[in-house]
């Protein structure tokens, strides 16, 4: 008992910081993700494990000291919402170009433009689909509980250490402001750096006793060969990650005749609905994407085999819905989308009276 | 066994913080339990709600669009929200600053006049336990000392000698609690 708590998705987000022993975290308050910071204030994290929590004058700046955190090869992590991630997405790109390991959380909310504080959903283009410039890719991982807020922490850094790459969590103000049980995990240590120097060879930490040169962390490559020639290196990368990293969650899949394929909040929400639907004899399932880049094509295109139609569930007006389209390949099988957006969250009653539509049109119901 | 439980008012009136103490009673009692607040630009003075699910298993959807239970603390909440609780559920509400009572008949009904209560005790900041004692009361879904050790767990250590006149306010609030003619 003494080791569960009860605490907001954002809180737990600082504690799993601490204790995946990471060196730094970097960030600029913005709602609804700005208890991230303020936890990690009130921890006092320099005091016991040595690690670094520092409000940069602007978003800007935070990713800039993550870049710099994660070149001599630290645990390094930022935070944000929406709008501080458009800001963030250079540094990003050339974090993803120079194969820097770092973990970047948005907690999205209502936009374009300043748009509003309220939970959202509508980052999932900038977030899975780059952001920032050029050819690169990023693992994204969707929690949907408060615990996943904590497991996902420590997860997003393994990955980003093992393909040298940005990784990132996309929540919502929903995981980020609800609270639930939540088992923290223990405390890791810091790295030392005879540690770092042994796991990181690429980092620019001087030369050290046993090498002649200095390791040179960019993303500048001006000849065209070599450019080309780092990019299918990257690409490598990403298509081990497509083979070795996709993570799904499956709710009454295997008979299912419709499919609501959700993440994030919206999954939680549609796990009622199939919950319901169940409840009134309608073969519902839910195919949950816990990575959104991988994306689990390969579930959807298996339930695509027996299911009638897809209906993209999200906090937008349609993003992810592109992804459910390609998996599903077939232009015989019914695709849609719904959700509220804005800030609003839809509620379960509305999804169910959407998928029940969306049934009778395609001949469901 | 799962109760859904609205709690809404004005902010500074302690909606949160009982939503959030009710929560950390399920805990401390073994529940599964989610807490989701109405955030965003509420203030002291403005509204404020907050939706707590209390359950054996594991919980779908924090988020809901009707409740086995609304606590309502002014007039507003029960404007919003006295649609929203399901036919048959129930309704608690304190009917200082109310100026129109319940229209719904389908609906066990108690009130809880906490804000005197709190008033006359001089203490302000443990109205809102009256009103979850109250609560309480109807539904018994945890106990008295699961309360008291979620108090210990969700208040600094600064605050604990609050924690004696918090569960004087809750058995108080048992005391009070009545049905609605």
């Amino acid at each position: 008992m003494e080791d569960i708590k009860l605490m907001k998705g954002n809180e737990v987000l600082a504690y799993a910081a601490v204790r995946c022993g990471a060196d730094g975290y970097f960030g600029y308050p913005i709602t609804p993700q700005s208890e991230v910071l303020e936890t990690l204030t009130e921890l006092r994290p320099w005091e016991t494990t040595g690690m670094v929590v520092l409000q940069a004058e602007s978003e800007v700046a935070s990713i800039n000291m993550v870049y710099g955190g994660a070149s001599v090869g630290k645990r390094v992590l930022t935070s944000t919402s929406s709008p501080g991630l458009s800001l963030m997405c250079e540094g990003l790109s050339y974090l993803a170009g120079a194969e820097l390991p770092c973990v970047v959380i948005d907690v999205s909310r209502g936009g374009p433009g300043l748009g509003t504080i309220q939970a959202s959903q509508a980052d999932y283009f900038q977030v899975v689909k780059g952001g920032g410039h050029g050819d690169y890719r990023m693992p994204v991982l969707a929690p949907n509980s408060v615990q996943e807020m904590n497991d996902f922490v420590d997860l997003a850094f393994e990955l980003a250490f093992k393909y040298l790459n940005p990784a990132m969590i996309l929540a919502d103000g929903v995981i980020g402001q609800m609270m639930e049980k939540v088992r923290l995990s223990p405390q890791k240590p810091r790295r030392t750096e005879e540690e770092i120097r042994k796991e990181c060879p690429w980092a620019a930490i001087g030369k050290g006793a046993h090498r002649k040169e200095r390791n040179i962390v960019t993303s500048c490559y001006i000849d065209p060969e070599t450019m080309e020639r780092h990019n299918h290196k990257l690409q490598a990368k990403y298509e081990r990650m497509e083979r070795e990293e996709v993570r799904v969650e499956e709710m009454e899949v295997s008979d299912a005749e419709y499919i609501l394929v959700a993440y994030g909040a919206s999954s939680r929400i549609c796990a009622k609905v199939v919950e319901d639907a169940r409840a009134a004899g309608l073969k519902v399932g839910l195919i949950r994407p816990i990575t959104l880049f991988p994306f689990p094509s390969e579930a959807i295109r298996r339930a695509a085999q027996h299911a009638k139609g897809f209906l993209s569930v999200e906090l937008s007006m349609g993003q992810m819905i592109e992804d459910v389209r390609m998996a599903v390949g077939n232009a015989e099988i019914p695709v849609q989308h719904f959700g509220r957006t804005g800030g609003i969250i839809h509620s379960p009653r509305e999804v169910y009276e959407a998928l029940k539509q969306f049934m009778t049109e395609t001949g469901g119901l | 066994m799962k109760e859904e439980i609205i709690i809404a008012g004005f902010g500074g009136q302690g909606v949160l913080s009982m939503g959030k103490i009710l929560a950390y009673s399920g805990v401390m009692q073994g529940q599964e339990v989610s807490w989701i607040p109405s955030y965003g630009p509420e203030m002291r003075g403005g509204t404020a709600n907050v939706t707590v699910i209390l359950s054996d298993r594991k919980i779908s959807s924090p988020v809901l669009q009707e409740f086995d239970t609304g606590i309502v603390l002014n007039q507003q909440s029960l404007d919003k929200f006295e649609e929203s609780i399901k036919p048959g559920g129930t309704l608690l509400y304190d009917p200082n600053g109310i100026t129109r009572a319940p229209r719904r008949t389908d609906l066990d009904i108690y009130t809880i006049d906490a804000a005197v209560e709190a008033a006359r005790s001089g203490n302000a900041k443990v109205f809102n336990m009256f009103v979850l004692g109250a609560f309480l009361k109807i539904k018994p879904l945890v106990t008295i000392e699961n309360v008291i050790e979620g108090l210990r767990h969700s208040l600094p250590e600064r605050a604990h000698k609050m924690i004696p006149a918090n569960e004087a306010a809750l058995r108080k609030g048992m005391e009070l609690v009545k049905k609605a003619e």
